[in-house]
């Protein structure tokens, strides 16, 4: 069965539709690319998928024993966060809140868990520095390696690139398709940079005027001959 | 007869030791909730909440009722569910709402005091309510069990929830996605800010609650890097502040409340100054 299914999902605010009819299925170890204009429903479509979102009609159903928290997820960065007090340990150990229920302290293998997500994204040197001080490639890592601590199956990238420098840049999509390829991470990444995102994925999903879902040679196939591709 | 003396005479009665404990634990509770409620952009709510209290106050007084917790604090509860109801709502918007809160229930509450009082020294009345001048030191022995109980309650929440608290507030998204549920959450931080404020009233008054919130919690962000340190130093301070403001107040004969506010804002000052050196060094 497939990781995640959306089956002819509907989605929208206070009634008025951004998408419709919208069907696509993500298996282990795919690598999706979501690409549309702006405010065609990217950021409402990965809300809905982390069930934070309902969709107006249509289901969003996970499999192969995937449950919808543990979906790890790496957001736009907010305000309240660019000025925040936190170190980055803090930062990454709230990365496994989600599976501790009612527990209060973090346990031992908790603390191991965060470690080795910032070992695996080299910033266990910054662990105990201040997120408000780092670049803003160093903050997507931390954010990142937050994300590891909530899953081991599918993670949810929105715009991970934006506001970063070129080589920061090719920094994260390199570090994201290390995840997908030697971690087996499934990964579904908003993005606006298509031809610098497209080399790394395995399907891509377009939507908005026109809806697209298939793999990236499909995808340039089908949009180089009308003259689309970005 | 020097300082020491003198603080060390009035430490022997017993309105003066009932004032210590209540100051301490109400600058320790409103320092703790204080620095989720700045860094969550919430700090108005701190301000709208106590003119909701003092519009309680006013019906307790007009009712009549002997101890005005019991209807103040059922109040301010709703009221903070209500406000944090409204900061989701797209219609009316947070702010707004709390400004709609705090002057509406400021007002009402002064007209009920003026229609209805029947005490004989109304504005004197309304200024301690306001301010806080001097019920500190007329607190009963219920009143320092009340708020002994209440802390003790709020500061084992706090500190049960501190990791979930901590992740509501740094990244509401990310923690509803993961499985936290942040509604809950944000609905414990309003009636914990609640209580605080009910607590507070009687140490500095509803108008000067938001100082004791707010102030601790920035003082503390000029020093600290780590949310764990901002939050154990923005608790230290203010209960060193409510120690210091309230000797002065006794020694110098100040009222209470502004005068603990007044130390709050001077080691606010001195803590912006280390934080500016200390980046630059």
């Amino acid at each position: 069965m497939a990781l995640l299914t959306c089956d002819h999902v509907a989605l929208g605010y206070d009634g008025r539709e951004i998408v419709s009819d919208l069907s696509f299925t993500v298996n282990t170890g795919d690598y999706l690319c979501i690409v549309g204009e702006n405010g065609s429903g990217k950021t409402t479509l990965m809300k809905a998928l982390l069930g934070l979102h309902r969709p107006l009609r249509g289901r969003i159903e996970t499999g192969d024993g995937l449950r919808q928290q543990q979906i790890g997820y790496l957001p736009q960065q907010t305000d309240v966060q660019r000025d925040f007090p936190a170190t980055v340990k803090e930062i990454v150990l709230s990365g496994c809140l989600g599976r501790k229920g009612f527990h209060p302290f973090y346990t031992a293998s908790e603390k191991q868990l965060a470690h080795s997500a910032m070992h695996m994204l080299g910033i266990c040197g910054l662990a105990g520095r201040c997120y408000r001080e780092l670049s803003g490639g160093q903050q997507q890592r931390v954010l990142l390696a937050r994300a590891l601590c909530a899953t081991q199956k599918l993670l949810l990238l929105d715009e991970p690139v934006a506001g970063l420098d070129p080589k920061a840049t090719a920094e994260m999509y390199e570090l994201v398709h290390t995840l997908n390829k030697e971690k087996r991470l499934t990964v579904i990444m908003i993005s606006h940079d298509l031809a610098a995102a497209l080399p790394y994925a395995s399907h891509v999903l377009h939507i908005g005027e026109q809806l697209f879902f298939g793999s990236v040679d499909d995808y340039r196939t089908c949009f180089t001959k009308g003259g689309h591709l970005a | 007869m020097n300082v020491l003396e003198k603080i060390s005479l009035y430490f022997q009665y017993s309105y003066v030791q009932n004032a210590f404990i209540v100051g301490v634990l109400v600058a320790l509770c409103s320092a703790l909730l204080g620095v989720t409620l700045v860094l969550k952009r919430f700090s108005f709510i701190g301000d709208g909440l106590s003119h909701v209290a003092f519009g309680g106050i006013a019906i307790a007084s007009v009712v009549g009722l002997s101890n005005n917790m019991l209807l103040v604090l059922p109040i301010t509860v709703i009221s903070a569910v209500l406000l944090l109801r409204a900061g989701q709502n797209a219609k009316i918007k947070g702010d707004a709402a709390i400004a709609m809160f705090s002057v509406g229930a400021l007002a009402c509450g002064y007209l009920l005091m003026n229609l209805f009082s029947t005490s004989a020294n109304l504005s004197g009345d309304v200024c301690s309510t306001l301010f806080g001048s001097t019920s500190i030191l007329t607190l009963s022995a219920a009143d320092v069990w009340l708020c002994i109980g209440l802390s003790a309650v709020v500061l084992l929440v706090f500190v049960l929830f501190y990791n979930k608290i901590f992740s509501v507030t740094f990244d509401e998204n990310f923690a509803a996605a993961t499985g936290t549920r942040t509604g809950a959450y944000n609905l414990l931080i309003a009636l914990l800010i609640a209580a605080v404020i009910v607590l507070a009233m009687n140490l500095v008054g509803s108008l000067l609650i938001s100082a004791l919130v707010i102030f601790p919690a920035l003082s503390a962000m000029r020093l600290f890097k780590s949310f764990k340190a901002v939050t154990l130093c923005s608790a230290c301070l203010s209960v060193v502040c409510a120690g210091v403001g309230l000797l002065t107040a006794l020694l110098a004969d100040t009222p209470v409340g502004s005068t603990i506010v007044a130390v709050d804002i001077a080691v606010f000052f001195v803590c912006w100054i280390i934080g500016a050196v200390g980046r630059r060094g």
